[in-house]
């Protein structure tokens, strides 16, 4: 139409190189963006998120000198019914050595549920101290209706955790997933 | 081909069918007005609103949605959308093509963009209101919490990317592939430069964008967790995503601007531009800087301190090209015969309003400080002062500028400079005082205030009244520039004025460079 002096086909060709690079960028989100986001925030502890796996213990030697408080929160995401308690609030804990408490969950109502417990440590940078070799966390948690349970933690609290922490606060969210699909990603 | 001239069609199929790029640049540009137009209603809603302390004309709710479809509106709908139109108007003329590339797919990018905005703005009257979750849309506000209209917002979103998507590759192509024979590269004007590096920009980012929406879609609609917690997601990593896009989007917006400024500051100083080279080079190492800074929008989100140091650094080095642009701009009007015109009074305007809308973006750039001005009208202030006072005043210095090439009229000076001189007034009385309340602590986003806040808020919210209606006096301006301005035959327009786009007829014809001009000398020569 307006001139036949340039032939359509470079540009063509330059259309699709770059239609190739925007898919590309669409995909780059999915594929690389978010693996990449878990990845990092699960190898430094970024984000206050302890791992999703359990730790295998490394036999080391429990540093006697040093005493860490470990603070327990339990909080409900909005609308979830349940009540989920730690047995203590706070304890002091020796770094290298296994602790363990237990959370005492409460369904009150008349329904079957499916709940999910997502941790969080306050200061965020203890989170890669923070080891669980047990946790209700790592799966979801089935009570049926007007049922209670517990529900244990173990943990060791790293020897190389920074000298300047002296208080770790780990904080779980329960949020109600009955009814939503189990995937790979919902064992956090 | 040269003597087979022909006009356009007549009626409304020629602006429907349409492939010449002037038209569709036209059309763009309108379609932006009236963009700007209906976001500037939004901000009038929210300034009313503001007028005094307490709960006066609107719900809380929405007063969101006027906050949330005010951003939207200004950036993808009236912001691009008029640079778009700018590059459909003057690149073809500026590095003497026909047309553009591909033409048919011009028509296409824009005709999909008035359906997207029809969709957005129609969630207004749906059940539950419009979006209400501000123009960043952060998850799970927009995911768990927002308003089923939500989906019409994906949807409105994903067709503007493609629409930009769409118009940044034929941008591309036409630059690569149809220049007059001796428009080398570095003899391209500015403003084509800074187009073809946003375009870049555009086709790298804008699928970022349509993948977040997309993740909100599942979210939302298919059980996936990309954004929430209980199933193993992450609300910052929504945060990541869109910054990652959101980051290159703001000099999306500026580049094109920096690129007007470039040609007019130029004309009306009666030099060649100072540091051709340099321009371009500082215009690439921003567009490449801009992918490694969008971590300093969400410094308070719990970062590692090495995190926030990388990204605080990254981000005062985009000083130092910002700094050099600015100093070649002023070093061209160094010594130089300046004249002050509508269009260079808004460029200066630009220039030293920029200038400011940079230092307090450097002021947000520190990690530590930004703790204090987090989400607060402080940052209201800063991207005002770079949006409005850089965007919008270079693209109206635009528009005054090559506006009589377009339509072989003359504007109204006069009333072009009383325009210029009420929205200076009126700009800084608006945005000028939010720096204060924002450093002493007042949120962004909210309807109500503490009683301390509400002065100032009287003057932004007087300021933006004038600011808004000096608007009006531009669509008259502009209007009756078409209608029935001073007849202008000169092909140069301003004496000062250098580049391809000058040599043809005024107005300019339906069908130019038709046969390939001969290159005059290169843009940068001193």
């Amino acid at each position: 139409m307006s001139s036949l002096r340039f032939s359509r086909v470079p540009a063509i060709d330059t259309a699709l190189k770059l239609v190739t690079v925007a898919v590309t960028m669409f995909s780059f989100v999915f594929v690389v963006m978010v693996p990449l986001y878990n990845v990092l925030c699960d190898a430094l502890g970024i984000n206050g998120k302890t791992s999703s796996q359990a730790y295998t213990v490394v036999p080391a030697a429990v540093d006697e000198s040093r005493e860490v408080t470990v603070q327990f929160v339990a909080i409900n995401n909005d609308g979830m019914p349940w009540s989920l308690t730690p047995d203590t609030r706070m304890m002091r804990v020796n770094p290298g050595a296994a602790n363990g408490v237990v959370f005492h969950a409460v369904n009150p109502t008349d329904a079957d549920m499916v709940a999910q417990a997502i941790p969080s440590i306050s200061p965020s940078r203890a989170a890669a101290y923070f080891h669980k070799t047990e946790c209700f966390c790592f799966d979801q948690q089935m009570l049926e209706g007007q049922s209670s349970a517990e529900m244990p933690l173990q943990f060791i609290v790293d020897k190389d955790l920074p000298a300047d922490i002296h208080t770790i606060t780990l904080s779980y969210t329960i949020f109600d997933v009955t009814g939503t699909v189990t995937d790979g990603l919902a064992s956090r | 081909m040269g003597e087979h001239h022909h006009g356009p069609a007549q009626g409304i199929s020629r602006w429907l069918f349409t492939t010449n790029h002037k038209d569709i640049g036209t059309m763009y540009l309108w379609f932006a007005f009236a963009m700007f137009l209906l976001g500037g209603f939004f901000a009038m809603v929210i300034r009313a609103e503001l007028f005094q302390p307490g709960m006066q004309l609107v719900e809380p709710g929405f007063f969101n949605q006027m906050t949330t479809l005010h951003g939207l509106v200004m950036v993808f709908g009236a912001i691009m959308p008029s640079f778009v139109g700018l590059a459909n108007w003057l690149i073809p003329m500026m590095i003497g093509a026909p047309d553009m590339a591909l033409p048919r797919m011009n028509n296409w990018s824009f005709w999909i963009l008035p359906p997207a905005f029809l969709m957005l703005a129609s969630t207004l009257f749906m059940e539950g209101g419009a979006p209400a979750f501000g123009w960043t849309f952060y998850a799970p506000l927009s995911t768990t919490y927002a308003a089923p209209s939500v989906t019409f917002f994906i949807f409105a979103i994903h067709i503007l990317g493609v629409s930009s998507i769409m118009g940044s590759i034929n941008i591309i192509a036409t630059v690569m592939n149809m220049r007059a024979p001796g428009m080398t590269y570095m003899k391209m004007p500015l403003f084509v430069w800074t187009w073809l590096i946003t375009a870049f920009l555009l086709v790298a980012v804008m699928p970022v964008l349509a993948g977040a929406v997309t993740m909100m879609l599942m979210d939302i609609h298919f059980g996936t967790s990309f954004f929430s917690a209980a199933g193993g997601g992450d609300p910052v990593l929504f945060q990541h995503i869109f910054w990652f896009f959101g980051h290159p989007e703001v000099y999306i917006i500026i580049l094109p601007a920096f690129g007007v400024v470039s040609q007019i500051i130029p004309a009306f100083s009666r030099k060649p531009l100072f540091g051709y080279a340099s321009m371009v080079y500082a215009t690439a190492s921003i567009a490449f800087l801009s992918f490694i800074v969008w971590a300093h929008h969400m410094y308070t989100v719990g970062m590692p301190i090495a995190g926030e140091l990388f990204f605080m650094y990254a981000t005062m080095l985009i000083a130092v090209p910002t700094g050099v642009k600015v100093f070649n701009w002023i070093s061209t009007m160094w010594r130089g015969a300046l004249s002050f015109e509508t269009p260079m009074l808004f460029c200066i305007g630009f220039l030293i309003l920029f200038t400011l809308g940079g230092f307090t973006g450097l002021m947000l750039s520190i990690a530590p400080a930004d703790f204090q001005y987090h989400d607060t009208y402080f940052v209201v202030a800063h991207f005002h002062y770079v949006m409005v006072a850089g965007a919008v005043f270079s693209m109206t210095a635009a528009v005054y500028y090559w506006l009589p090439k377009w339509c072989g009229r003359m504007y109204n000076e006069a009333m072009g400079k009383t325009h210029f001189w009420i929205s200076f007034i009126g700009f800084n009385i608006t945005f000028f005082p939010q720096h204060f309340v924002g450093l002493a602590g007042m949120p962004r986003r909210i309807p109500d205030y503490a009683l301390q806040f509400a002065d100032f808020n009287m003057m932004s919210s007087i300021g933006a009244f004038i600011y808004g209606a000096s608007q009006l006096l531009f669509l008259y301006n502009v209007i009756a520039t078409i209608v029935a301005g001073k007849p202008v035959s000169d092909e140069k327009v301003w004496d000062g004025a250098e580049g391809l786009e000058w040599t043809v007829p005024t107005p300019a014809p339906y069908h130019t460079f038709e046969e390939p001009p001969a290159v005059p000398k290169p843009a940068g020569t001193i």
